[in-house]
């Protein structure tokens, strides 16, 4: 059994688990009470803020938890357009974004809001170029991911930062659910206000996901009552949530060439492929640079997502058709259209994406199984 | 060994229920939207936890949608359901002043976008007036919200009745039942109740996860926007452990309630006969009956909350002030202030909230401790 879905989600790490049933067991307090039990688990939640807060360099204080990615940017989008409404009603994003990310824009367009949805290239990148020029007097947020879940392009970030720098008052936020602990991005030096993350992505848990917000940017809370987070998210604190992702983030520090041994696999795996399947399309930068090295985003034109993917199921292989979030839409890829693929390329691709615990072999045998299942199905779909 | 009388902040999570949750932290560890088996299976899982769920309140499973918490599924019943009506003209919704936060600041929260928000007053047994309520309908309500049993001192609001006028005016009834899920008999399907929301971790279910119940006529507009999870009322990938441990969690609340219901009161006529033993001079806030036997918030006149609290602390009693969400703060509970208590009492009140691991002996040792803590401070 060969689970290459790491994007979409990733086997919880052992360490973490014990972290989360000690927790459970043993830390049952709820974080806002003042008695023991209650200052107990307060302690736990502080610790694996400061955890969090080290690995993006900032401040503690510069950390929320939520409930996970989706909250995150839905809370640092609709957060900030409903603080900054005043001052101008007008987002900037890009065309392949996430669903927490897309959807948002398209709800608050339907409040009057205006949204550029800046297109990108072939290889899925945005220009920092589009970015300033769509700058308006009305914008007040740029929201632009860093790793694309589909197809693992990687958008030029710094390069976005620093023409926004010349513009203070606009607030860039950035989707970094997956590349977090996997590709380095400091917000202070990347110029980033709101940056959100999520645990799952990276062998954390399910059901718990973080928002930075730089010291000083004012959002409206999505989730009122109680006044947990300094205000800015309420609720009881999943505690145990919170601990393992603390602990998930200190185990990635373990990982120290997790993505240079995921170029070298991949390339072999595409020199591989490439070479004995026909038609295949490599889906992002094809020389590497610009997408991150643990997602594969391929198309095998005639043939159709969802049959691909179970057809290596049956060989035991597990692929993804594009983001999990939407893969039971039977509609092309919304991300490979802005890329300018055709309808039949986009309905034809399979995502394959590594984890911290993904083997050579795996990505090997992907390969074979692939090998095997495509020209059978090519055959029967008559591609060749 | 410290005596855990917080119940009502949060629950120690039982043992099989975490039982039930280890293997969708480790084996079952798919996305449940992925198509292949990996989120099938725990697409599976997330079908059977919303049945247990549903089949806790008697409701058809439809009509659960999990959340983050008690928090979330308030703010999305309140400012959903208002949201969603203010399109056809209704901008008005009815609460009472001793809701839970998450119920009061998603008020306000709708006040700030123009919404016009009554708050019902309470009796000094924390009860609302129905006549109040009748009174304050008017054509542009949408929603009253009500909960069901207070947190802070138990008192039981007459949800029926509630519900009763409710309908008969064609306005929408949320209840808060975070506290009296598992404690009382809950039938949506018979309670003229519209939404409600309810709780893991207050049932000896993992915390990060709740959900609301909804009925058929309820329209509402997402808080949360992204994937198709949850038929698009909360997108987000899903808590699958957290889901599947309250399901399990519900189905052992729903098979224990009446006894755990008696023991419950059975617990808190000890703890009170045991400080009437020994002398304590204390007043009971909220109502004697009509309330969740599992909250018992008592005045100790003469005292003061905060010094009661850290003595209590001391001597290995967990309890609290108010509602451990108002977070670290010590002011006067919102809720107390709403009954009219003389300030002797409401500056001297403590909650005690009792739960499942709860034994009589605890009772008479914490009795025991809060006599001895009483004195002590009477002396000094």
């Amino acid at each position: 059994m060969i689970y290459l879905d790491n994007s979409a989600t990733t086997k919880t790490h052992p360490d973490v688990i014990s972290v989360m049933t000690d927790v459970m067991n043993n830390i049952y307090g709820n974080p806002s009470s003042l008695h023991g039990l209650g200052v107990k688990a307060e302690r736990l939640v502080e610790q694996a803020r400061r955890v969090i807060a080290k690995k993006l360099d900032c401040h503690p204080s510069e950390i929320l938890f939520t409930s996970g990615g989706t909250e995150a940017n839905n809370l640092a989008i609709k957060g900030v357009a409903d603080q900054l409404q005043s001052r101008g009603r007008h987002l900037i994003t890009t065309s392949v974004e996430h669903p927490s990310v897309f959807e948002v824009m398209k709800q608050l367009e339907e409040k009057g809001w205006k949204v550029t949805y800046l297109p990108v290239d072939s290889w899925g990148r945005v220009s920092p170029d589009a970015v300033e020029k769509a700058l308006t007097d009305e914008t007040v947020l740029v929201s632009i991911m860093h790793v694309n879940n589909e197809v693992g392009t990687i958008q030029p970030i710094h390069e976005i930062g620093q023409r926004l720098a010349k513009y203070p008052k606009i607030l860039f936020h950035v989707d970094a659910v997956q590349s977090f602990a996997k590709i380095p991005l400091k917000p202070k030096q990347a110029g980033i206000d709101l940056l959100s993350v999520s645990a799952h992505k990276f062998h954390g848990p399910k059901g718990i996901g973080a928002l930075y917000i730089r010291k000083n940017v004012e959002i409206t809370p999505l989730l009122v009552g109680g006044g947990q987070e300094r205000g800015f998210r309420s609720g009881t604190h999943h505690v145990p949530g919170i601990a393992g992702m603390a602990k998930a983030v200190v185990l990635t520090e373990q990982q120290t060439n997790f993505l240079a041994r995921c170029q070298e696999w991949k390339e072999s795996f595409l020199d591989h492929i490439t070479s004995k399947l026909q038609p295949v399309l490599v889906n992002g930068d094809v020389t590497g640079e610009g997408t991150a090295p643990y997602i594969i985003s391929l198309s095998f034109p005639g043939l159709k997502s969802e049959v691909l993917v179970h057809a290596l199921e049956e060989e035991g292989v597990f692929v993804s058709s594009k983001s999990a979030c939407s893969s039971k839409l039977e509609t092309p890829s919304r991300v490979l259209k802005a890329m300018g693929r055709t309808d039949q390329e986009a309905l034809s691709s399979i995502r394959i994406s590594m984890g911290y615990d993904t083997t050579k072999e795996e990505i090997e045998q992907c390969a074979e199984a692939l090998i095997r299942v495509v020209p059978k199905l090519q055959q029967v779909v008559k591609v060749r | 060994m410290a005596i855990y009388l917080d119940h009502a902040a949060t629950t120690p999570l039982d043992p099989r229920v975490r039982e039930v949750m280890l293997p969708y932290l480790t084996d079952f560890f798919g996305n449940p939207s992925s198509i292949h088996r990996f989120g099938r299976e725990v697409r599976q899982a997330i079908d059977r936890a919303r049945m247990q769920v549903a089949d806790a309140l008697q409701a058809d499973p439809s009509r659960i949608v999990f959340t983050s918490g008690g928090t979330e599924a308030d703010n999305l019943a309140i400012i959903g359901v208002a949201a969603w009506y203010k399109e056809q003209g209704k901008n008005h919704v009815i609460t009472s002043q001793i809701e839970h936060h998450a119920v009061l600041d998603a008020c306000k929260y709708l006040e700030r976008e123009g919404f016009q928000v009554t708050y019902l007053p309470v009796d000094s047994q924390g009860m609302i007036r129905l006549a109040d309520l009748q009174q304050a309908i008017t054509p542009q309500t949408s929603l009253i919200s009500i909960m069901y049993g207070n947190n802070e001192v138990g008192t039981i609001q007459p949800i029926q009745e509630i519900g009763e006028i409710a309908r008969s005016k064609g306005v929408l009834f949320h209840t808060d039942a975070v506290q009296a899920f598992g404690m009382e008999e809950i039938n949506v399907e018979q309670l003229p109740v519209d939404l409600m929301t309810v709780s893991a971790h207050k049932i000896n279910g993992p915390k990060g996860v709740g959900a609301l119940y909804f009925s058929k006529n309820v329209h509402l507009l997402p808080r949360v926007f992204g994937g198709a999870q949850e038929k698009r009322r909360r997108p987000g990938t899903e808590n699958v452990p957290g889901i599947v441990g309250f399901g399990k969690a519900a189905e052992i609340a729903k098979a224990e309630r009446t006894q755990h219901r008696e023991h419950m009161w059975h617990l808190r006529k000890r703890f009170l006969d045991e400080l009437t033993a020994q002398g304590v001079s204390f007043v009971v806030n909220g109502h004697p009956d009509l309330t969740l036997p599992h909250i018992c918030n008592i005045s100790f006149p003469g005292m003061e909350t905060e010094t009661l609290l850290i003595n209590f602390d001391l001597e290995g009693i967990a309890c609290s002030s108010s509602s451990a969400c108002t977070s670290g703060t010590l002011t006067v509970s919102h809720v107390l202030k709403a009954m009219r208590l003389p300030e002797e009492r409401t500056r001297s009140a403590v909650r005690f909230s009792f739960g499942k691991g709860n034994t009589e002996l605890e009772m008479e040792q914490a009795a025991e401790k809060t006599a001895k803590i009483i004195r002590r401070l009477t002396t000094s």
